[in-house]
């Protein structure tokens, strides 16, 4: 049970971030999470619960994306899905150690409030997406 | 690189994952409602345990520099690896061409492991980790502090054993800088095991399969108990080894080296 010291962390890096760049509030915090990185995203969201509870990321909501762990087949050529973490290539039956993905732990991404500040006359409109 | 499976290892082109939607969904807060035109969406990619990947980087430079090879023990709580590590100490004692061996051990409360080592005649620090389920790169670096305290030159050494917590979930994650993962499975866990914490066994160089004299009486299915190992780790070597009659233990030290 490390997750409370992973979301730490994640509170760490966001707040930094946030600061960094003036935000008033942290509004969604995203987190990739592989199927084989040994983390529960249950306990990583109790920790949150927890962690997050006061300062700029207090209201923000948690995203957890699960990467599925994939290893590559060099007789198929083609990657596949650990189910369950079998490195059995589902098509040939042979099998791999070459993981590709699945032990991601990361802050993939972050949505933050920023002050209001008056856009420059004539830019209101149009413009570049 | 990963440029197949979009899993946000770095390669080359976007990754059709790594963006982030933009729209403002519902929020989870009640009453709380950001107006659009103010939120920034930011992506980021940091990874959660780039500190520990550090040290455990420096800890890598710090093996190399000594010219010793580490390794890291995982398993259960009571799968034999201070037994294990008891019983290599000794035969390594015994050998016509001794190596010089020594060992971090940790365990949450107390230096009990360690001090069996000592008393097998390997030079041992404990780790002591309170309330963490694992060991971190940052630990064993105090560690090896603790292990050149008590007069150890590691530049003599050449090979260190770390015994990490008893936990077949948290440590997997923590590179601590070494050159092979050992997991160990006694046969009394079940054969089932590896496909119970594939992540753990997935991220091992050697499985020792322990405790083997104990096998008959546990009704140790040994082919099953391979084949599932095969079927998580198919890269991982596989040892089977008592500690007590000291089968295996030949074959080990030379994986080891």
């Amino acid at each position: 049970m490390h997750e409370l010291a992973l979301i730490e962390s994640v509170a760490r890096l966001a707040i930094a971030e946030a600061q960094q760049r003036g935000a008033e509030a942290i509004t969604a915090i995203h987190l990739r999470v592989g199927s084989l990185a040994g983390v529960d995203p249950d306990a990583l969201r109790f920790a949150a619960q927890v962690v997050l509870a006061d300062g700029l990321a207090a209201k923000a909501r948690l995203e957890i994306e699960l990467v599925l762990a994939q290893a590559w087949c060099s007789p198929c050529a083609a990657l596949f899905d650990l189910e369950a973490g079998l490195s059995l290539c589902p098509r040939c039956g042979a099998s791999s150690g070459e993981l590709r993905c699945g032990r991601e732990l990361e802050l993939a991404a972050l949505e933050l409030l920023l002050p209001d500040q008056p856009e420059p006359a004539g830019c209101a409109a149009g413009g570049a997406t | 690189m990963c440029v197949d499976c979009a899993c946000g290892l770095a390669g080359p082109g976007p990754s059709p994952k790594a963006g982030l939607n933009v729209s403002q969904k519902a929020s989870s807060s009640p009453g709380f409602q950001p107006p659009a035109a103010r939120s920034q969406a930011l992506s980021l990619g940091l990874r959660l345990l780039a500190h520990n990947d550090r040290q455990a980087e420096a800890n890598r430079v710090r093996f190399a520099a000594a010219g010793l090879v580490a390794v890291n023990l995982l398993s259960s709580p009571g799968s034999g690896k201070t037994a294990l590590l008891e019983a290599l100490a000794r035969h390594n004692a015994a050998a016509a061409k001794p190596v010089a061996l020594a060992a971090l051990v940790g365990d949450l409360a107390t230096d009990l492991d360690a001090a069996r080592l000592r008393a097998a005649g390997l030079a041992a620090a404990p780790i002591t980790t309170g309330q963490a389920c694992h060991l971190d790169a940052a630990m064993v670096d105090r560690g090896l502090d603790a292990l050149e305290a008590g007069g150890l030159d590691l530049a003599h050494l050449d090979l260190l054993l770390i015994e990490n917590v008893g936990n077949l979930v948290c440590p997997a994650a923590y590179d601590l800088g070494e050159q092979q993962r050992l997991v160990l499975l006694a046969v009394g866990e079940g054969e089932d095991k590896p496909l119970k914490y594939p992540a753990t066994f997935a991220s091992a160089d050697l499985v020792v399969i322990s405790k083997v004299d104990l096998a008959e009486a546990v009704g140790f299915e040994r082919e099953r108990a391979l084949a599932n190992i095969g079927a998580v780790a198919p890269r991982a070597r596989t040892v089977e080894l008592s500690a007590r009659s000291g089968a295996g233990l030949v074959e080990l030290m030379a994986l080891l080296g």
